[in-house]
């Protein structure tokens, strides 16, 4: 629904025109666009408000920057902002402690919890070479404990069998007392999905946790979560000392907005996602993943600052004369538009970047590949300088002899010409508003036009 | 809006925390400030509908469908159909009772043969428990029930389902581990006909509905069920996990286009999630919830009543 957040802050930000700052005033409706993608997105309400007055601190006197439109330089502030509060890189656990280490994992029902014990455990064994013991303490839930089980074994990891007959809290003695005489490194603990507002239950795994004394003590909670993660967060915060956050099911299509109330609310660190139902499908957390997910702009802003970074700031304004005074975008124009992109990783390297491209099936990507920068280029050095300037004096005997120079075909020299064509429309139309986005959108255009498969 | 960004984070009592625990148990929170709101105002200011608003956000009905009502109470309000503060909380019952219109309906079944119930869903919803609790509502109207373990892909999923067919005294049809989802429920019907059941309920995998493969799979029980009887599946039931947020649309609109969904069931009402994200998907997609999900029991499962459902959104609203 708000995908597209750039364009809409684009065309929120459209009025504030030759001003080079942001205001209170000229950002307001950009700030409300931003909120109601946050809440789109399953923020929680509270947590929102939050974030809006700082982004509001931050965006009011901000310089728009040389090679951004306002709205890029607004989504930069936006974008950043979120990736602070969403905390930095995962550094993954902290076992430092007497073995056992003993891991605690806590959550509502069906979030994911004992799959994520053995997905921590396979991690453990395979990257730190841990030895690790699984145990449950879920004697309510029909089958936890085989579930539990069953995954053990296929990890080849320990298993300290309970059964429903026993209480959590002696289980998790036994447990302990095992995990010690076997010397394993560490111990995790699943426990059955409770709600926050089951007083007994709560009491029950602040006991547990008193008896294990573990060095992590995750919430596990699904990135499909709404409103309710805030309060169910804060809850489980409230009667254990969480230690970090688990975000499950992130292989699926939700925006993840419960990630960042979460985060905040709890004030811990998420420190691993699960990326599907296999035990082997757990990421450590980057932030600038979530925080791009949670505005529904693919990884827009990396591209931003690649923009800001590596393109030729002189020749970029130069052009953006050019085309503001009418003049026409000739094919030398074109070829500093090809190096430029050229510079920022391709076409494929940008349309990775771009939201609803990352899925793009791989073969539509391979062919997008064939269309070849480095051949457009040797074309246009093939043309003489006249010819740049004024392609429509190319007939079939130039193209001819421009296809040869460069080592291709006909096709390719009719190619090109209709692609630039395409483009000269595209700078026509962008007149005063020039900029990246612009130029990518028309991009995907001039790729349609010449019978490419998105 | 400083003490509503506080009450938004505070502990709330499940929605129908009062279905299992009678009103004894004392509540605070969003709903009662909301009372004391409406209570409160003499007159409907701008303050009022954005306290709506934040009731509606904050139970998940999301931006779009939150607009709706506002927007139209606002109409209301400056046409004068609304006087009081009263008048407003109304109008708003009635226009969210109006989203679920049509909506709530019980779940028939009554063709000849045994009536196949599909359960889809995403991972965790609650469909394996939901499988057992209709095995039981079913027992209760004294219809023979047999139960089918779909799901041959999770660890201890079919021991799962087993442990519900222990409770209710209800055979379940079962493979291996890995088997093919759809060769088990094809056999389960053939048993289900030669035995005469009344009812075949079939649990699935949890699948994300963005998941092409699973979903095709999904297409093909449907697909191999039918060679046995056309008619089949009667009932294909989402689960929808009441703490989904937004996402919920997107699942219901996958798992539409796959198989044939004819109606929803909401679980975990008992939490403290509001499940609001249902006005969304019956406005636009017109499904009816069939029940709600209030518990881990065999009798959790309660028949859906919109009044009942508006009303615990409102509670304490009167
Ligand atoms: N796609 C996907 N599925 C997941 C992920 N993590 C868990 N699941 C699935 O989600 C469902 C619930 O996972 P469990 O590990 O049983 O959840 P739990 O928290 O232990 O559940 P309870 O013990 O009943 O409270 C299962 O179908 C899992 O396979 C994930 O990261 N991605
Ligand atoms: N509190 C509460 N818990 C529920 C309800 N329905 C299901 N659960 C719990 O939610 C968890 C997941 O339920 P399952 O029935 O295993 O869910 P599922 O959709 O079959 O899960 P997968 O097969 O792994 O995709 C279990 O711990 C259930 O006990 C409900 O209405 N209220
Ligand atoms: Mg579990
Ligand atoms: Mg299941």
């Amino acid at each position: 629904m708000f995908d597209n957040l750039t364009r809409r802050v684009s065309a929120a930000l459209g009025q504030i025109g030759g001003k080079k700052t942001l205001s209170e005033d000229n950002i307001a409706e950009t700030l409300r666009e931003v909120r109601l993608a946050l809440l789109d997105a399953d923020v929680a309400l509270a947590v929102v408000q939050d974030f809006m007055d700082r982004i509001r601190q931050r965006a009011i006197g901000a310089e728009v920057g040389a090679s951004l439109s306002p709205a890029q330089s607004f989504l930069k502030i936006v974008n950043e902002e979120l990736v602070a509060v969403l905390g930095g890189a995962s550094e993954g656990l902290d076992l430092n402690s007497q073995p056992p280490a003993v891991i605690l994992l806590a959550g509502l029902q069906g979030a994911g919890k004992t799959t994520t014990a053995a997905k921590l455990g396979v991690w453990l064994k395979q990257r730190e070479n841990k030895q690790v013991m699984l145990v449950s303490t879920d004697v309510y839930r029909p089958a936890a404990i085989q579930q539990l089980q069953t995954l053990a074994e296929s990890a080849g990891l320990h298993f300290f069998a309970s059964s429903i007959d026993q209480a959590p809290e002696q289980i998790a003695k036994d447990a302990l007392q095992a995990a010690k005489r076997q010397f394993v490194d560490v111990l995790i603990v699943d426990t059955a999905g409770r709600l926050a507002i089951d007083d007994d239950m709560m009491q029950e795994i602040s006991k547990l946790h008193g008896h294990l004394d573990p060095v992590e003590t995750l919430f596990v909670v699904d990135a499909m979560t709404g409103q309710d993660a805030a309060n169910t967060a804060k809850q489980f915060g409230e009667v254990l000392p969480l230690t970090g956050v688990v975000l499950t099911k992130a292989d699926g299509d939700a925006r993840g907005g419960a990630a960042l109330s979460v985060r905040q609310v709890t004030g811990r660190p998420i420190k691993f996602i699960g990326q599907g139902e296999t035990i082997e499908a757990l990421e450590l957390f980057h932030p600038d993943r979530i925080a791009s997910r949670i505005l529904g702009m693919g990884d827009v802003m990396s591209l931003i600052e690649e923009a800001e970074q590596k393109i030729d700031k002189d020749k970029a304004t130069k052009l953006a004369k050019k085309i503001q005074k009418g003049r026409n975008f000739d094919l030398s124009d074109f070829r500093d538009q090809i190096q430029q992109m050229n510079n920022m990783g391709g076409l494929t390297g940008m349309l990775d970047k771009l939201p609803g491209m990352g899925n793009m099936a791989e073969t539509a990507k391979a062919r997008v590949d064939q269309q070849n920068f480095g051949q457009l280029e040797a074309m246009i050095n093939s043309m003489t300088p006249k010819e740049r300037s004024f392609p429509d004096l190319i007939s079939g005997s130039r193209k001819r002899r421009i296809a040869r120079g460069s080592g291709t075909e006909i096709q390719d020299v009719n190619r090109l010409l209709k692609q630039h064509k395409q483009m000269q429309k595209m700078m026509k139309k962008l007149g005063k508003k020039g900029g990246m986005t612009n130029m990518m959108r028309g991009l995907g255009g001039m790729m349609n036009q010449g019978g490419r498969p998105f | 809006m400083d003490n509503v960004a506080d009450q938004a984070t505070q502990g709330k009592p499940g929605l129908f925390a009062r279905l299992k625990q009678g009103l004894a148990k004392t509540r605070r929170g969003f709903s009662e400030q909301v009372t004391a709101l409406f209570l409160g105002a003499k007159v409907i200011d701008q303050t009022l509908l954005d306290s709506i608003e934040t009731l509606l956000i904050t139970s998940d009905f999301g931006v779009s469908v939150t607009k709706g009502v506002i927007d139209r109470l606002t109409q209301q309000v400056e046409r004068k159909d609304l006087s009081d503060a009263m008048a407003l909380k109304n109008a708003l019952r009635a226009h969210l009772l109006g989203l679920l219109q049509n909506t709530s309906s019980e779940l028939t079944l009554d063709g000849p043969g045994p009536q196949v119930i599909l359960m889809v869903g995403v991972n965790g919803a609650g469909k394996t428990t939901t499988a057992g609790k209709l095995a039981h509502h079913f027992k209760q109207q004294n219809r023979s029930v047999l139960l089918a373990a779909g799901d041959t892909f999770r660890a201890a999923a079919v021991e799962q389902l087993k442990t519900w067919g222990e409770r209710n005294d209800v055979a379940v049809i079962a493979q291996h581990t890995g088997a093919d989802s759809a060769s088990v429920i094809f056999d389960a019907l053939a048993a289900a006909k030669s035995r005469a059941f009344d009812v075949l309920i079939a649990d699935t995998a949890g699948r994300l509905q963005n998941k092409k493969n699973l979903m095709q799979e999904l297409e093909k029980i449907v697909r191999v069920i039918r060679r046995q009887d056309e008619t089949a599946p009667h009932s294909v039931l989402l689960v929808i996990d009441a703490t989904t947020g937004q996402n919920a649309i997107a699942q219901a609109q996958a798992f539409m286009t796959d198989v044939e969904v004819t109606g929803l069931v909401l679980t975990k009402l008992d939490g403290t999630a509001k499940g609001g994200v249902v006005f969304a998907l019956t406005e636009a997609l017109g499904l009816p919830i069939h029940f709600v999900g209030i518990g881990e029991a065999l009798d959790d499962l309660k028949p859906f009543d919109a009044e009942l459902f508006v009303d615990a959104i409102l509670q304490g609203a009167d």
